[in-house]
């Protein structure tokens, strides 16, 4: 069991979150004319052995989206901060 | 090393089994092979041993970095089944039982394949119609294929729950009768011993750190136990073929997930084949030593850990009991998981690199047990030949530029939803 800071809530177990996806990803611009650009934006992933940045939807808590830092190899979550913050 | 035979266990029983050879040599790598493989589980081994034996090609090395088969090949649930239904998809899993269906004699050792036959329950007229545009592709590619109505598979699978409480009812399962499980150690084992005869260099213990460059081309890999230099480098390192590929210079549309399995305490026999239920992903058979066999879903995040969280072992055990109300006193024995490779469509990857000298066989998801005979074989051909086996054409890297992916589940680029 993932224990996962949410930074509105607090401490809360992995079964109260989704899971989203790879928070390194980032959308083209729309007019982005370049197939490779969008191959690589849909299919291509680092898939890092250790740190990985991630998404998840605290959908069973306040339903804020998050961005997790955590270790893929240990599991160990190393800090999470709002997806609105990424963003911004 | 002797050949085993019926005649050899009589001989070796009557002098006490004092005198059975080694399986396996135990060879130091040399500097030089015309291939290495990476990996030394089921896909490895039988990727060296179809280039020994289709091919000719004997001077290869297997690299594993911990024991032969220690990864996914000892880690999965054993089923083996053809069913299919993508272009692409089908006819390679169809080789690949048609491989295991004399596996035991080809290899000249028991993998145990059991033809149980396999059922895939349905729970709505929905989800029938599906299962019956699956049988009837399934048929019309020449493999073997039934469709059970709800009160045959009352006759046939008795201890599921038909009763009015039932969470998910029962409206009828798809069967293969050809489908079944193997042993999965075996299957690696006596890769490995047929390999090993054909005069191939398992080395074990051997992890690779990097690889040997010349001029923008692969020449090799650096090894825990020194270089090795090699034309053709094959990577078949189920879980972590990104990070593999990541010191080639290569991102790949893979996320590594943890799929785990159970099993629990020894039963008398009851289940007598291998039953998927179809409204959660959950799946059940009973190994030879009576345990219960029980899969389900990834734990849902990316992971190379090779363990597995606490909420997936309630999910799994739900799913059990709902299927089958008379487990819920029976006690789980052990649980486990491996790191898989989960692709953005579902659907494996064998095939020349876009780095000269690399060779990758991987993305296997939850499939790769099943498919490992198919694999190897196909693997093989394609290393030695420089072009793809006809069964294997469809898995290449460049699908998805094209826009080709194989998408059994349709569950689109979303690794986990496979």
């Amino acid at each position: 069991m993932l224990r996962i800071e949410c930074p509105v809530c607090g401490l809360r177990d992995e079964t109260e979150f989704a899971y989203g996806e790879d928070a390194t990803v980032r959308r083209p611009d729309m007019d982005e004319a370049d197939v490779k650009i969008w191959h690589d934006y849909v299919f291509i992933r680092d898939n890092p052995r250790g740190p990985h940045k991630e998404y998840w939807h605290h959908v069973a808590g306040c339903r804020q989206w998050i961005r997790v830092e955590r270790d893929t190899l240990t599991h160990e979550i190393l800090g999470s901060i709002l997806a609105r913050e990424v963003a911004a | 090393m002797r050949h085993y035979s019926a005649f050899s266990i009589l001989r070796n029983g009557l002098s006490g089994n004092k005198h059975w050879s080694r399986a396996w040599r135990d060879p130091a790598p040399k500097p030089a092979y015309e291939v290495v493989i990476v990996g030394g589980g089921g896909h490895g081994l039988a990727t060296a041993y179809y280039l020994a034996k289709e091919h000719g090609i004997r001077n290869v090395a297997v690299l594993e970095k911990g024991w032969l088969g220690g990864g996914n090949t000892g880690r999965n649930t054993t089923i083996v089944r053809s069913n299919y239904m993508m272009p692409g998809n089908t006819m390679f899993y169809e080789r690949s039982m048609q491989l295991w269906e004399n596996l035991s004699q080809e290899l000249n050792y028991n993998v145990m394949m059991s033809r149980r036959g396999y059922y895939y329950l349905f729970h709505s007229p929905g989800q029938g119609d599906t299962a019956r545009r699956r049988t009837n592709i399934m048929r019309a590619n020449g493999i073997d294929a039934e469709l059970f109505d709800r009160p045959e598979v009352m006759k046939r699978l008795p201890y599921l729950d038909y009763s009015e409480n039932a969470r998910f009812p029962i409206y009828g399962a798809a069967y293969q009768g050809r489908a079944g499980t193997a042993r999965h150690d075996a299957v690696a084992w006596g890769y490995a011993r047929a390999a090993d005869r054909q005069g191939i260099d398992l080395i074990q213990q051997c992890e690779v750190t990097g690889y040997l460059w010349d001029d923008g081309q692969i020449v090799g890999v650096e090894t825990s136990r020194g270089p090795i230099r090699a034309s053709k480098v094959a990577l078949a390192v189920a879980g972590h073929t990104s990070h593999l590929a990541a010191k080639a210079g290569l991102r790949l549309p893979i996320e590594t997930h943890v799929l785990q399995a159970f099993v629990t305490e020894p039963l008398k026999p009851l289940v007598d084949h291998v039953i998927i239920f179809g409204a959660e992903h959950f799946y059940i058979s009973q190994s030879d030593k009576g345990g219960l066999v029980l899969g389900g879903d990834l734990d849902g995040f990316n992971s190379y850990a090779q363990r597995g969280g606490l909420p997936i072992v309630e999910h799994t055990l739900q799913s059990a009991k709902a299927l089958m109300p008379s487990l819920s006193r029976l006690r789980l024995l052990r649980h486990w998981a491996g790191a898989m490779d989960m692709t953005m469509d579902g659907s494996p990857i064998i095939g020349k690199m876009p780095v000269d000298g690399l060779w990758l066989n991987g993305g296997w998801c939850y499939g790769g047990f099943k498919a490992t005979p198919a694999s190897g074989f196909c693997f093989a051909w394609t290393i030695a030949r420089g072009e793809s086996h006809p069964d294997s054409a469809e898995f290449t890297l460049k699908r998805f530029e094209r826009g080709y992916q194989i998408d059994e589940t349709g569950a689109g680029p979303h690794p986990k939803a496979h």
